[in-house]
C-alpha cells in the first residue's frame, strides 16, 4: 500500500504539523514515511503545504503532481490541488472561506468544519487535529491509537499536558467529518 | 535491542550521525537551505554529550580553516553549507586536499549562479567532482537521496576520508535537508583520546616528543621537483580510489532496453519514472551513482553494451551527463533532461522525456 497525500492551506493553520503527526502515527506501525514540506518564503503567511507520503514500500518521489488524497484548507489551495487528486482518489476539505466548493464527480469528497469546531469548543489550535480526525474517519490510513502515540513521540514534554485535548479534537473531528460525494 | 528510530529533517539526521560519530569538531556558518544542521547541533549541546567542539565561525572562510587547523591534529573535523557558502570554501578544501588530511565538507545545494535562490538545485555537480578550488585534486563525493542516507554516509565519508587522508563531500540538495523521513539511528561511537590518534595517525601535529621526527603539514612547496613527486603521489592515491571505492544503486536493469541515470533528488523522481514507465510496458532500469567521484563509468560502459539508451536527470543544466557520456563513448544515444533555479522535475516530466528523447524517437 502506498498512499501519496498533500495537505494544503494557510501558514499557521498546522498544515505542516498535521502531516508529521501523519508521518510520525506511520511510524509507530512500521511503514515508510516521507514529509516533504514546501519551504522559502510563502512560509511567512500565504500557503503552506506538505506532501506526505506512506508507503508499505521504499518510496520514491518525494516530489509528486498527483495524488491519492488531498486535504484542502483554503480557496487557494481549491484552486491549486483540486485537480490534481487521482480519479478514485480523496478529497477532504474546511468549507471555511472556501467560495468554489470541488465539483469533481470522479473522486470522493468530504468536508469537516474545522475552524467552526475549534472555535465552538475554545480550542483554536484543535484545528488541524480536527481534520486529521476527519481524514481517518474516511480513510483510516492509521490506527487511531498510533496517531495518539506519535502525538506523544513527536511533541516535546513539556506539551504533554495538551496531549488529551488533541485526543478530544481528534475524536470530534471523525464525528463531524460529512461525506459529500461517493462512488 | 530495540531499533532506535526517528523521524528526522535530512539536516537533522546528518547533525546527529556527527555527534554520533564521534566527531570532535563541527565548524559552520548558518545559509538556507542546510541552517538546521548548526541549530540542531546548538540545541542538543553534543559537547556535554560527547565533548565534541560546535562553532559558529565568523565567516565560511573563517569555518574551513578551522577545519583545516583541526584536521592537521588527526581529529575528525567537519562544515556544512550551502551552494553561495561552499564556492567561499574552495581555496581551504584546495589546501585540505593538497596537505592530504582527512575532513568532511557537507553541501546542501540551492539553486545558482550568484546568490541564487533558496530552493534545491544540483548545479554544484562539476564544483564538488571536478575540483571547485585550484590545482590537481579530487573530493570523494557521496550523493545521499534519502534523510537515511543523509545519516549513513557521514560514516562513510569519515571512513573514506581517514582511510585516503584526504576530504570527502556530502552533495546533498535543499529537498533531501528540508524533508523529513524515517532515519534508523546508531549506537554513540567514543570520540578518539589523544594517545589513540597520535598512535594511529603519525602524521597528525600532536606535539613534538624528545628526539622524535618533526611533523610538518602544508600544501606549499618551492621545489617544484619535489612539489611535482607530491603530485604524483597524489594522482596514484586518486587512482586507487576510481579503483576501489565507487558505490552505486542500479535498479530494474537486468532486461532494461532504456536506463535513467540520475543521483541524489533526481533520482527519487526517476525512481518513480521508471516505475510509470514500467506501467505502461516500457523496460526502463534507473542507475543511481551514490560516489559521483569515483563515478561509476565502468557499470555504465558495461550497460552501453546491453541498453538502446541513456537519460540522464539532474537539476541543472546537463553536467553529470558529461560523465556518462564519456564512459558511453559514443556507443548509444545519452540525452539530457534538466530543472534549474529551484525547480524539481516532476516524475511525469521524466517519462515525457524518456518517451519524446529515446524511445519514441
Amino acid at each position: 500500500m502506498t498512499e501519496e497525500i498533500i495537505i494544503a492551506g494557510f501558514g499557521g493553520q498546522g498544515v505542516l504539523s498535521m502531516g508529521k503527526i501523519l508521518a510520525y502515527s506511520a511510524i509507530m506501525q512500521d511503514m515508510e514515511v516521507t514529509w516533504m514540506p514546501s519551504y522559502g518564503p510563502e512560509m511567512r503567511g500565504g500557503t503552506a503545504n506538505v506532501t506526505v507520503i506512506l508507503s508499505d514500500e521504499r518510496i520514491s518521489s518525494p516530489i509528486i503532481t498527483r495524488y491519492d488524497t488531498a486535504i484542502i484548507l483554503n480557496q487557494q489551495s481549491m484552486t491549486k490541488f483540486e485537480h490534481t487528486v487521482k480519479p478514485g482518489g480523496l478529497l477532504l476539505y474546511d468549507p471555511n472561506g472556501i467560495l468554489h466548493p470541488p465539483t469533481r464527480t470522479d473522486i470522493r469528497i468530504a468536508k469537516v468544519e474545522a475552524a467552526k469546531e475549534a472555535a465552538a469548543m475554545k480550542m483554536p489550535k484543535g484545528f488541524n487535529m480536527i481534520v486529521l480526525g476527519g481524514l481517518l474517519k474516511i480513510n483510516p490510513l492509521v490506527k487511531t491509537e498510533n496517531v495518539v502515540k506519535g502525538l506523544k513521540k513527536s511533541l516535546p514534554e513539556r506539551y504533554h499536558h495538551m496531549l488529551a485535548d488533541n485526543e478530544k479534537a481528534l475524536m470530534r473531528g471523525m464525528e463531524i467529518v460529512e461525506t459529500v460525494h461517493d462512488l | 535491542m530495540e531499533k532506535e528510530i526517528k523521524l528526522m529533517k535530512g539536516n537533522e539526521a546528518l547533525a546527529e550521525a556527527a555527534i554520533r560519530e564521534g566527531v570532535d569538531g563541527y565548524f559552520g556558518y548558518p545559509i538556507t537551505p542546510q541552517s538546521e544542521v548548526l541549530e540542531y547541533l546548538a540545541a542538543e549541546r553534543p559537547w556535554l554529550r560527547t565533548g565534541m567542539v560546535v562553532l559558529q565561525a565568523e565567516s565560511e572562510v573563517a569555518a574551513i580553516n578551522m577545519v583545516y587547523g583541526g584536521a592537521g591534529t588527526g581529529k575528525k573535523v567537519m562544515t556544512s553549507s550551502s551552494s553561495p557558502g561552499v564556492s567561499l570554501k574552495q581555496e581551504g578544501i584546495s589546501y585540505i586536499a593538497g596537505a592530504e588530511l582527512p575532513a568532511l565538507i557537507v553541501n546542501v545545494m540551492r539553486a545558482g549562479p550568484g546568490l541564487g535562490a533558496i530552493q534545491p538545485a544540483q548545479a554544484d555537480y562539476f564544483q564538488a567532482t571536478k575540483g571547485g578550488g585550484h590545482g590537481d585534486y579530487r573530493l570523494i563525493t557521496l550523493a545521499p537521496s534519502s534523510v537515511q542516507e543523509m545519516y549513513d554516509f557521514v560514516h562513510t565519508a569519515f571512513e573514506l576520508a581517514f582511510k585516503y587522508r584526504t576530504p570527502a563531500m556530502i552533495l546533498a540538495d535543499g529537498a533531501i535537508g528540508q524533508m523529513m523521513e524515517k532515519v534508523t539511528l546508531k549506537p554513540q561511537k567514543e570520540r578518539l583520546a589523544d594517545d589513540k590518534i597520535k598512535e594511529l595517525y603519525p602524521w597528525a601535529t600532536t606535539g613534538r616528543k624528545k628526539d622524535a621526527e618533526r611533523t610538518f603539514i602544508t600544501s606549499l612547496d618551492l621545489d617544484p621537483e619535489r612539489f611535482e613527486r607530491h603530485n604524483h603521489a597524489l594522482q596514484a592515491k586518486y587512482k586507487k580510489i576510481e579503483e576501489n571505492e565507487v558505490i552505486v544503486e542500479m535498479l530494474n536493469v537486468e532486461d532494461a532496453e532504456y536506463i535513467i541515470v540520475a543521483f541524489g533528488t533526481s533520482a527519487r523522481v526517476s525512481f518513480k519514472a521508471m516505475d510509470l514507465l514500467r506501467e505502461e510496458g516500457y523496460k526502463v532500469g534507473l542507475v543511481r551513482p551514490i560516489t559521483l567521484w569515483p563515478f561509476p563509468k565502468k557499470e555504465i560502459s558495461q550497460l552501453a553494451e546491453k541498453v538502446k539508451g541513456i537519460l540522464t536527470v539532474e537539476m541543472n543544466a546537463g553536467q553529470m551527463v558529461e560523465d556518462v557520456r564519456l564512459a558511453v563513448n559514443g556507443r548509444i544515444p545519452v540525452e539530457f533532461y534538466g530543472r534549474m533555479g529551484g525547480m524539481i522535475p516532476s516524475p511525469e516530466e521524466v517519462v515525457d522525456a524518456m518517451k519524446q528523447k529515446l524511445i519514441g524517437g
